[in-house]
């Protein structure tokens, strides 16, 4: 029990204590508090193509573990190039038959039913998502599953208004789509894709990442329930030399990819000479700018919301801090403060902040990136909290002393890692922000309106935020500059990257 | 307003840094959202008993309706075992009441609006004269409120000296200043009050929201500023202040969330009610409830619980 008041503790006594520091320990623990909801796991996914779940032609599955624990989820069909062109088949024969044929206000009925069968069984799908991603379960329930639904409302609503989304120009579809995502919003990421394509008449051919299959092949579930068309959504499951299938496949009109850089590259090129479209959302090495006049335990929050966010697997991730020299010491004090209270752990449990990394693979990435700060002579600070025993977890990390030519203020990360950087004048502060390949997004801190308005022209991202950070909305359209990519995701310019003017 | 009143009024703001509303608000929903069970919860529920200045401040008190809420913040129930309340919060005509009803060596202290409590507006000899009063009547703590209008004047630094004259007067006895957030209304306002109130404090003297007499009283996010404003006075001279939000808290899951920022905020040496304080009345007997039902499974009807307060 608490100390109760009484005369003994007097002023004087408090007084008396030593240099002060705050205790974040345990004395008031919180209990385990885990999301109990069944996520409803079938042990074997199969493809969904043609509107219906069919084994693939490989005849080969792969297993999909629960990054939090290592323990196997359920079996995935692994789709090979023949179960790539059934799917296509599928989806043309959809678009010829049925979808290009609707009148929008029929593809949006199919839209809006999409997006309330989803909220109905948002915390299976939240569950779901955690136990395979490893993100905690208040941003699933609280994030992806709700923005995933608004998407699709968002779309439902366009479909019938197409006409006015290029005013005096007449739109048509494109036919069918291929499409890559990653793993890091794997419902989200689908809702993104699947929602413009399908409001503006298209057909679609899909491909989850290998380690987060599960919540597109549930959603293929909704699809059925929903009654939507045989072939309109078409999911392949498997690992890059799936994908890369997708992306080549000749009956692909228009591809669109969301991952690194390097494979954006490696598709860009494969796609050279072809009269396909294509849209990338590609990597992010975005700044986060605080200057001395910014609300300074805002701006800690949303340092902590930009990087920490997901683990920071976040393509628009706030992973270069850049402070204004004269408050950098108050600014990196107060987060590692904030950090010592944020509560690593099982991804379910609803306390909890940051979950697990979502593989072996990217754990060991975030572990050589950060050896190389080190090696490099950075300043490296991580809370000293407890980690699970089994499963990907890594601690929040904070590098202090990070100059420009640091590997570690280049290169993505893509986990819970921040470079500081300090700099003088605005305008310092705009050039270090734009001297990188990438352009995703930006974080600007200030009580100065004028200041907020001269970044946000001047900074060459896709998405600058002034005094937030990681806000979104379907109405929002999100993309890169540069190497982050090109198209746009979300709102008019969004749809207009999945038609054609007629 | 005089040019050096200026300079200091911008000098202050300059020294503390903004708030940002909407960051702020953000913040707070987060702590509604962390699910506290078993022992976590009924550790919370008793840590906010212990917490509680138990509140009558009417024009109706009665030297019987005091004694009541003494028996009351004594024990506050017949049957459970739950620690005894901090204070209980009274008028200056009320306080020989309740220190006859406590004895003078009770567990439970007395707390005694004064300074023409709820609105500050007469002569400063008179409001130190009612301190004065209140504390040689048997007060442990004096809660004053500060001078609203001087500072939305501009005119702070007769709101601090008129603070530091409240505390030189009260002698032994704890001080509370009621900053009135609701009057000070913006967040940036708030902090600015916490600032000059906490410099000419002494360590273990509060800061506090509310009279309780206004229509918006204790919030998270008022709390919040208030909290973060404690941390970066203390981090940067070492002297603690205390803190009791005070009016509008009426249930244990918000006391509970209010306590959650505590946690978050200040960490554990403010969990205890030295350091933090609920002004409320109400809210003792939904703890109570709670802390039943932790224990039976079931929740009893509220007529299981002895009413010796009325809202706040």
């Amino acid at each position: 029990m608490p100390t109760l008041l009484n005369k003994k503790r007097s002023a004087s006594s408090l007084r008396r204590q030593a240099a002060p520091a705050l205790i974040f320990g345990d004395l008031w623990a919180y209990d385990p508090a885990p999301e109990t909801a069944d996520p409803k796991l079938k042990t074997r996914y199969e493809l969904f193509i043609g509107g219906k779940f069919v084994a693939p032609a490989s005849g080969q599955y792969f297993d999909s573990i629960n990054p939090a624990n290592e323990q196997k989820l359920a079996e995935i069909a692994h789709a090979n190039t023949a179960d790539v062109a059934a799917a296509y088949r599928a989806a043309k024969k959809a678009y010829e038959q049925t979808w290009s044929r609707l009148p929008g206000r029929e593809r949006a009925k199919y839209l809006f039913r999409i997006a309330r069968l989803l909220q109905d069984r948002a915390r299976e799908f939240a569950v779901a998502e955690t136990m395979d991603g490893g993100k905690p379960i208040k941003e699933s329930r609280d994030f992806d599953v709700p923005m995933a639904a608004a998407h699709f409302f968002y779309h439902a609503g366009w479909a019938d208004k197409l006409e006015y989304v290029a005013p005096g120009r007449r739109v048509a579809p494109l036919g069918v789509v291929g499409q890559v995502i990653p793993w890091n919003f794997p419902l989200l990421m689908l809702a993104w894709k699947i929602a413009p394509a399908l409001a503006m008449g298209n057909c679609v051919v899909i491909k989850p990442a290998e380690t987060t299959s599960i919540t597109a092949l549930k959603l293929a579930e909704i699809f059925q329930d929903a009654g939507l068309p045989a072939g309109v959504v078409n999911i392949v499951t498997g690992f890059g030399d799936t994908g890369a299938a997708v992306m080549a496949h000749p009956l692909a009109a228009k591809v669109a990819f969301t991952g690194s850089t390097e494979v954006g590259k490696i598709i860009m090129r494969s796609l050279a000479g072809t009269n396909k479209k294509m849209t990338m959302e590609l990597g992010g090495k975005a700044a986060n700018i605080i200057f001395d006049d910014a609300p300074l335990d805002q701006a800690i929050e949303g340092i902590v919301n930009g990087i920490f966010f997901n683990q920071g697997h976040v393509c628009c991730a706030g992973s270069r801090l850049l402070v204004h020299e004269p408050i950098a010491a108050t600014v990196l004090a107060k987060l590692k403060q904030r950090m010592r209270t944020l509560r690593v752990g099982d991804p379910l449990d609803k306390n909890t902040d940051i979950g697990a990394i979502n593989s072996k693979a990217q754990l060991a990435t975030i572990k050589r990136l950060v050896a190389v700060g080190v090696k490099e002579g950075a300043a490296l600070y991580q809370p000293d909290c407890v980690l699970p025993a089994k499963g990907f977890y890594f601690r929040p990390t904070v590098f202090s002393g990070v100059s420009m030519s640091h590997r570690i203020a280049r290169e993505e990360i893509f986990g819970p890692v921040l470079s500081v950087l300090t700099f003088r004048t605005v305008d310092e502060a705009i050039e270090k922000a734009n001297n990188t390949a990438y352009g995703l997004s930006a974080g600007v801190w200030t009580d100065k309106g004028s200041r907020i308005l001269k970044l946000a022209a001047e900074l060459k991202a896709g998405v600058v935020w002034a005094n937030t950070y990681n806000k979104f909305d379907p109405a929002s359209p999100f993309g890169g500059y540069k190497e982050s990519g090109f198209g746009r995701e979300g709102g008019r310019q969004g749809l207009l990257d999945y038609c054609q003017f007629v | 307003m005089a040019a050096l009143a200026q300079i200091a009024v911008r000098r202050l703001f300059n020294a503390i840094g903004p708030v940002d509303y909407v960051g702020l608000e953000e913040r707070v929903a987060k702590y509604g959202t962390r699910s506290l069970k078993k022992n976590a919860k009924r550790f919370g529920l008793k840590l906010a008993v212990s917490m509680i200045d138990l509140t009558t401040l009417e024009g109706k008190d009665t030297r019987s309706k005091v004694e009541a809420l003494c028996q009351k913040a004594r024990q506050p129930h017949d049957n459970l075992v739950t620690p005894a309340v901090a204070a209980v919060c009274v008028y200056p005509a009320m306080v020989r009441h309740a220190r006859r009803a406590l004895g003078p060596h009770s567990s439970v202290r007395i707390a005694s609006v004064a300074t023409a409590f709820p609105s500050g507006q007469t002569a400063l000899k008179t409001r130190l004269a009612e301190v004065k009063w209140a504390v040689a009547e048997g007060a442990d703590e004096i809660d004053m409120v500060i001078n609203r209008g001087a500072f939305l004047a501009g005119e702070f630094s007769l709101v601090q000296d008129e603070i530091a004259a409240v505390r030189a007067t009260c002698g032994a006895a704890t001080l509370k200043v009621i900053l009135e957030v609701s009057e000070l209304e913006t967040y940036d306002n708030i902090r600015a009050a916490s600032f000059l109130a906490m410099r000419v404090l002494r360590p273990g003297d509060f800061i506090k929201t509310s009279t309780g007499k206004t229509t918006l009283n204790a919030t998270l996010g008022n709390n919040q500023v208030m909290l973060e404003a404690i941390r970066d006075y203390y981090l940067e001279t070492g002297i603690p202040i205390s803190m009791k939000p005070a009016g509008g808290i009426r249930t244990a899951k918000q006391a509970l969330t209010f306590l959650v920022a505590v946690k978050e905020t200040l960490g554990d040496a403010w969990l205890n009610n030295v350091r933090y304080r609920f002004g409320a009345s109400a809210l003792l007997n939904d703890l109570l409830r709670q802390l039943e039902k932790e224990k039976t499974g079931a929740y009893p009807a509220p007529y299981y619980f002895s009413e010796a307060t009325e809202s706040y």
